[in-house]
């Protein structure tokens, strides 16, 4: 109730010019012309099907699927407001946060489309760039502008890079998705490592900021971990460098198979030392042209869509004491923020037993009361398909705790073995081969007890339904595919995988698991790391120590006395 | 059977007769593959009509007297997500 009482805060974020609200009101006005033309018979399906796709409109076991853009994580209370109203209005009561930063409602009816577009436009939302052979929506540290940890907020150039990128008329018909995430911490939370190409704000030996480009990363059937293009790229310079960058894979990678589009193949075939070469050689060549430098007045004038807010000064640093559950809360889900008195709180959409990524419109309802109420009007979704309140007083913890316990929605274990990603696997996605969804339940059930979680620390589970890797297996502590035999799910198991700094790919296990099986052998491997980890040693430093014959022994092992 | 999906809104559909029904258990069983690539031939001859799309052919076997699925797809599709119960056909019969 509290958004019919005050006025929500206005968060600092970009905000629509009269350039930008034109551009998505075209294209809705296009869009509802193209699916008048489809219903009237007028444009076939192979025609319409393009054309869907460029508008984040897929169809899927039950209903069409509709994905929004949620750029770089960032939401205000009156856009979560408004997926609310969609998710009650259009779907069947809820959303689901994706690995993509976005939301997906899964019971939509084409005939539905032009009129949600409408409304996503009237708060500055679309569904552009969600699908399709073109740059994806833009991702980035979800602790972006609020940890103490980053050199700068990098959303202004996630933004920029958005909006270079949306119309550009060279990159509208690329081979395959084009992945591109932004930090500026050594610490990784957007997974940059495993983006077609990613953006890292550093600082070079004289203090001066500006860019690590990386490309070739990416999961799906040929996992690959991106490689260095440049280790320090002038600010001025960044568009024209990733603009060659993309230009390279434009025209030099393989259309001729569907399996070998995606710039991982492109680079992993000539060599990184290759693809820097092709890179620089555009690059100066954009550079002598310079059409495309970035001034610093227009950097200056995004970046002043994300200002820092105002943050109280005087408040106390000190932690509340509300109880033990809250501290269990504080331990796993509070991360430090760059001002005194100030936290950020992750909101893990993982109590066991929940889907991963659910959200009701209730909940959502909620959360914006939340946002507006605590943290600024403001929300961030990440990859690991949770949400964040980035900017919240450390004395309002003890009431954010409360109002989420009864949203169920307070679990504590953010970054546990709990919190797990999935994709939504062959329960709605017609690309899948196995069910996710049941697979990270029946774990986070197994592992719920507290005191075993926090036993086992740092885990992080990630599920696909199929080899697209949407559920990030190969990133995963443990990983887990799911694979079709003869119509049965089975599922693989990966060990070692990382999406973060120390990012690398996980190496399969072997043959796969019955649906049955899958939670008991998750299990087995557990209890081997618990047995041979040395003190301070997280599950993925076990592994690396030791490898994977012990943990395949056990998992086997016990599988084939069961 | 002969299954596909209702352009205006997704929802799956079974083929009956010259028509489509929205449940599994009241469309045709096609028991010999000749009369199975029929249906096929004349749904794909009907997509002009712009009423549905994508039309498939899948296998399905008798238990206990019923008809279902092979494949854990199409079972999943014409009763719903095995989460979230109260949605998808299956929560007619809920």
């Amino acid at each position: 109730m509290l958004n019919t009482l005050i006025q929500p805060p206005q968060p600092n974020m970009y905000r629509y010019d009269e350039f930008d609200a034109q551009f998505v009101s075209d294209r809705v006005n296009q869009f509802a012309g193209q699916v008048a033309r489809r219903l009237s018979g007028e444009l076939t399906e192979d025609q319409f099907k393009p054309l869907r796709l460029m508008n984040g409109l897929y169809l899927q076991l039950h209903a069409y699927m509709l994905r929004i853009a949620v750029p770089y994580g960032t939401l205000s209370s009156k856009q979560m407001r408004k997926l609310a109203h969609l998710a009650r209005t259009y779907d069947k009561g809820f959303g689901h946060f994706t690995t993509r930063t976005n939301l997906q409602f899964h019971w939509i009816k084409l005939v539905d489309v032009p009129a949600m577009l409408r409304e996503l436009a009237d708060v500055e939302m679309h569904c552009i760039q969600t699908s399709g052979n073109c740059v994806r929506n833009v991702t980035a540290d979800q602790f972006a502008g609020a940890t103490d940890e980053e050199i700068e907020d990098p959303r202004p150039l996630a933004e920029i890079i958005r909006q270079w990128s949306s119309l550009h008329p060279e990159f509208v018909f690329l081979a395959r998705k084009f992945k591109i995430a932004v930090g500026a911490t050594e610490k990784d939370r957007a997974a940059l490592q495993w983006h077609d190409m990613a953006v890292q704000v550093v600082k070079n030996a004289e203090g001066r900021i500006g860019y690590l480009v990386m490309a070739g990363g990416g999961m799906g059937r040929t996992p690959y971990v991106a490689h260095v293009m440049n280790e320090f790229v002038e600010r001025e310079d960044i568009l024209a460098y990733l603009e060659a960058v993309l230009r390279v894979y434009n025209q030099d990678s393989r259309r001729d198979n569907i399996h070998k589009q995606r710039i991982k193949i492109l680079i992993n075939t000539i060599g990184p030392e290759e693809m820097r070469r092709r890179v620089a050689r555009e690059f100066e060549e954009l550079k002598r042209m310079g059409t495309l430098q970035l001034p610093k007045e227009e950097l200056d004038r995004i970046t002043a869509y994300f200002k820092a807010p105002d943050f109280e000064t005087g408040l106390s640093d000190d932690m509340p004491d509300a109880g033990p559950d809250f501290a269990n809360w504080v331990k796993t889900n509070i991360h430090k923020h760059k001002a005194p008195g100030y936290a950020i709180a992750t909101i893990t959409l993982k109590t066991p037993g929940q889907v991963p990524g659910d959200c009701s419109a209730a909940q959502m309802d909620a959360i914006a009361d939340l946002m507006d109420q605590y943290s600024l009007g403001e929300v961030r979704v990440s990859h690991e398909q949770n949400l964040i309140l980035p900017h919240v007083r450390k004395k309002d913890l003890p009431a954010i705790y409360a109002r989420l316990k009864e949203l169920d929605f307070a679990s504590p274990n953010a970054g546990l073995i709990t919190d797990i990603i999935a994709c939504p696997g062959l329960d709605y996605c017609d690309l899948a081969n196995a069910r996710s969804i049941p697979i990270a339940q029946k774990i986070a059930k197994r592992f719920e007890n507290l005191d075993r979680q926090h036993q086992i620390g740092e885990l992080k589970i990630k599920i696909s339904g199929c080899i697209n890797a949407c559920g990030h297996h190969h990133a995963g502590h443990i990983g887990i595919l799911g694979v079709d035999k003869k119509g049965v799910e089975f599922y693989q198991l990966l060990l070692g995988g990382s999406g973060a700094e120390d990012s690398s790919i996980g190496a399969i296990m072997g043959p796969g698991f019955g649906e049955h099986e899958i939670a008991d052998a998750v299990e087995r491997v557990i209890n081997v790391y618990l047995a041979e980890r040395k003190a301070g040693e997280r599950f993925l430093d076990t592994y690396r120590r030791i490898g994977m014959e012990k943990f395949k022994a056990a998992a086997y092992q016990e599988a084939a006395a069961a | 059977m002969l299954t596909a999906n209702r352009l205006r809104d997704g929802d799956v559909l079974y083929r009956k007769g010259d028509g489509w029904v929205l449940y599994l258990t009241e469309g045709d069983v096609y028991r010999d593959q000749g009369c199975a690539d029929a249906a096929l031939a004349a749904a794909n001859a009907e997509l002009v009509r712009n009423e549905f799309v994508a039309p498939y052919l899948f296998e399905v076997r008798e238990v206990g007297g019923k008809i279902v699925p092979v494949k854990e797809r199409e079972i999943i599709r014409a009763a719903g997500p095995t989460v979230h119960r109260h949605t998808g056909k299956q929560a007619a019969h809920a």
